[in-house]
């Protein structure tokens, strides 16, 4: 079996079967993780390149991490330690790197589309750890490989995202491939936050948390950044908090066997209260597990390691 | 009779009077000398004439020099950009014999010394070149440029464009101080805080990919308030770069109310929507305004047919390959315009029969003249002799080999257009010819 791409740039457009090869690979990782000795060898003389322009401590951690642990030798570059501020052009750094001779490339950017924009550029796998407030397929399938892993079942499931939908990566990557995979999505969250038109991808919208979460199964519970008040989008944290935290008391309305999901870093007591956060539902630790498993998935599998044919041009 | 230029077997199209016939024209000291009926001259005198004088426009169209009243030339302060010499070639070889640059330059045209500057560079290139002035000193939106030293300097028009004037009492005084002039006041409509920080379209587009949006009232709200502005002051105002079903709409109501206001749409705003950008993430899709929607893009070529809009302008703004050679937002708006323009009007408009082809050319020489109050372009005895000729049936690639302008900084590269400049005469000279 093969995915259909040999980047992962995101989640929309990504056909069903390689999803649910991406997932079902995952599983087998997770195993690993397990283990007493957690590596593995098939990316044994591969080496991938973790591209981060914007600080992200756990995401990168998580990819150095499956990286490793597939043997896989790994650089990590970091825009803030780099040749970024001298002026020099991504296109230019990225070749630079690509004529160490390298086969992967991990990058979390702040524009969308500059995994897109490195495949133009490089001959290496790109794969996306976040471009933005466009995507971040990983966290989206790591996400769904949570729910998946406690459900058993993608298909059917109500999955509410609640927060600032509007600048939220995961939200994108999540409601992309739940909504592939048969599950209903709704968002709930203040006017401002939520994107232009959202309807048009098929979701419920929702700006009372207390009817967003009639009949939910899975609430993914998104970070709220202050940033955003001081831009006018909402009043104040303490309003945000009384209108679409995520408290005890409002979880009387979700299904029995609820999920609160959360990508973290958490804002405790603004949009998540500590009850919740570690409550019996809470899986936010067994994401962060997951998190690794599926990136160790995606590596795997975009490597084109186990394919006898080595043109692995497919697009 | 010896003449400079012979024309002949052309199908003559002046859209101002409305004529289109068969006939020959003979060119001599760079004015039209003679207009002959089918027939008047024939094969016997037209073989006394050298065979370097004769142009055989056979099958083709004659019609008065295109005139782009939009266009970014970038010299003074850009010139690796676009040099006045290199944009008028750019603009020869699209078949204009006429065009208006913008004051965005470094420094701004808003003073007389600059106008001068470019208009020496300008003397011997293949186009006219006219200049629009600064509505404010340094196009910074604050104090009014000296309007009546620039028209003295031979401006045609100002603009602030690449900003908004966004004080409205200023603006309010520069379309009142501009009436004194007749000079028409060209405005880039854009709310700056509403548009703060878009990059493209505000629409599904820019939800899924996550990008900031330019919603479509920054440019409806500020059209709006300049219509009302220019009413109140009885003045002239241009709106440049159209792209919205309610900036559509506003000019119409204006000019129902009997508002003096015209409008511009560029090719790309009737041609392509923002539903391309998330294919390729292509930054020669990036354009201020933005691609809309295609209910704008309907909106515009309504407003193209009913009259609304008055006439087709480039926006001509040439970007570097380094430049553009980026992600999405983090490249410069703007496009180049001036070689596919015709092109674009006929496989679009003409081609789809949203226009004919007179009332397609109406929009991109007499009209665009007209309000610019350039005089030049009739197809009639004793006028000058800018002409433009084309063959509306033949078909061709966009090359990006091809351009004469110094940028490539098109999304038509690869694009099959109708509709070929064949030979540009401006002034009586031949300033550009297709091989
Ligand atoms: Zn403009
Ligand atoms: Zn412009």
């Amino acid at each position: 079996m093969k995915l259909s791409s040999r980047h992962l740039l995101q989640l929309e457009g990504v056909p069903k079967k390689d999803l649910e090869l991406i997932l079902d690979s995952a599983v087998s990782f997770r195993e690993i993780l397990d283990r007493p000795i957690k590596k593995v060898p098939p990316l044994r003389g591969k080496t991938v390149v973790n591209v981060f322009y914007e600080p992200s401590t756990r995401t990168r951690i998580s990819f150095d991490l499956a990286e490793k642990r597939l043997s896989a030798d790994t650089i990590s570059f970091s825009a803030s330690a780099s040749s970024v501020k001298k002026g020099e052009s991504l296109k230019d750094t990225v070749r630079n790197i690509e004529a160490m001779k390298i086969d992967m490339v991990v990058v979390r950017h702040r524009s969308p589309g500059v995994p897109y924009y490195l495949t133009q550029c490089l001959d290496a796998n790109i794969i996306n750890a976040g471009d933005g407030t466009h995507e971040h397929p990983t966290q989206g399938l790591l996400d769904i490989f949570t729910i998946r892993q406690k459900y058993k079942r993608i298909k059917g499931l109500r999955v509410l995202l609640v927060g600032d939908i509007k600048h939220s990566r995961v939200a994108r990557s999540n409601i992309w491939g739940l909504k592939t995979l048969g599950a209903s999505v709704a968002i709930c969250g203040p006017t401002t936050l939520l994107p232009y038109e959202a309807e048009r991808f098929g979701i419920d919208i929702y700006t009372d948390i207390n009817e967003a979460m009639e009949g939910v199964d899975v609430v993914n519970i998104l970070r709220i950044q202050l940033e955003r008040q001081k831009a006018g989008l909402f009043p104040s944290q303490r309003e945000y908090t009384n209108l679409f935290g995520i408290s005890r008391e409002r979880l009387k309305r979700l299904n029995k066997n609820f999920t609160i999901m959360h990508p973290g870093p958490m804002n405790r007591g603004v949009e998540i209260t500590n009850d919740v956060a570690d409550g019996p539902a809470s899986v936010i630790l067994d994401q962060v597990t997951n998190g690794q498993a599926v990136r160790m998935a995606v590596l795997y599998l975009l490597s084109g390691v186990d394919e006898r044919d080595s043109s692995e041009d497919s697009e | 009779m010896k003449f400079d230029l012979l024309i002949i077997n052309g199908k003559l199209i002046d859209p101002a009077f409305g004529f289109s016939k068969k006939g020959d024209i003979g060119i001599k000291d760079g004015k039209i000398e003679k207009i002959y009926a089918p027939g008047k001259l024939t094969p016997k005198v037209i073989s006394t004439f050298p065979k370097e004088s004769i142009l055989d426009a056979n099958g083709a169209v004659v019609t008065p020099g295109l005139v782009d009243i939009h266009v970014h030339l970038r010299e003074p302060g850009r010139e690796d950009e676009e040099t006045v010499v290199s944009g008028c070639e750019s603009a020869a070889a699209g078949g204009f014999t006429s065009l208006c640059c913008m004051p965005n330059t470094q420094p701004a045209i808003d003073n007389q010394e600059t106008v001068k500057f470019v208009t020496s560079l300008a003397e011997n290139a293949d186009c006219r070149v006219y200049c629009i002035g600064a509505i404010t000193k340094n196009r910074e939106g604050k104090e009014l440029s000296e309007i009546g030293d620039l028209v003295k300097a031979g401006i045609v028009a100002i603009s602030d464009d690449g900003d908004y004037v966004q004080n409205p009492d200023l603006m309010r005084r520069a379309l009142e101080y501009a009436r004194m002039f007749d000079l028409p006041v060209i405005t880039h409509a854009e709310d700056e805080f509403l548009a703060a920080g878009g990059v493209m379209n505000e629409s599904f587009q820019s939800t899924k990919l996550g990008m900031p949006g330019t919603p479509a009232v920054a440019e409806e709200i500020a059209v709006i308030r300049d219509i009302k502005l220019a009413g109140l002051t009885d003045s002239r105002l241009h709106v440049a770069h159209v792209s919205t079903v309610g900036g559509v709409e506003a000019i119409r109501r204006g000019k129902a109310e009997g508002v003096k206001v015209t409008a511009e749409a560029a090719p790309h705003h009737f041609t392509l929507t923002d539903d391309l950008i998330a294919e390729r993430f292509d930054t020669n899709l990036r354009v201020n305004p933005p691609l809309r929607t295609e209910a704008d893009r309907q909106a515009i070529i309504e407003g193209l047919i009913d009259g609304t809009i008055d006439c087709i302008a480039t926006d001509h703004a040439p970007h570097t390959e380094e430049e553009k050679d980026t992600v999405f937002d983090e490249a410069p708006p703007g496009i180049i315009g001036l070689e596919t323009s015709l092109g674009l009007a006929i496989t679009e408009l003409v081609g789809k029969g949203y226009l004919s082809l007179p009332d397609m050319l109406a929009k991109m020489s007499a009209n665009p003249a007209h309000i610019m109050g350039l005089t030049s372009n009739k197809l009639q005895e004793g006028e000058i002799a800018d002409l433009t000729i084309f063959n509306p049936d033949a078909a061709w690639i966009v090359k990006e080999k091809k351009f004469k302008s110094k940028c490539k900084n098109s999304p038509f590269v690869e694009r099959k257009l109708k509709g070929k400049i064949l030979v540009t005469i401006m002034n009586g000279r031949v300033t550009f010819r297709a091989k």
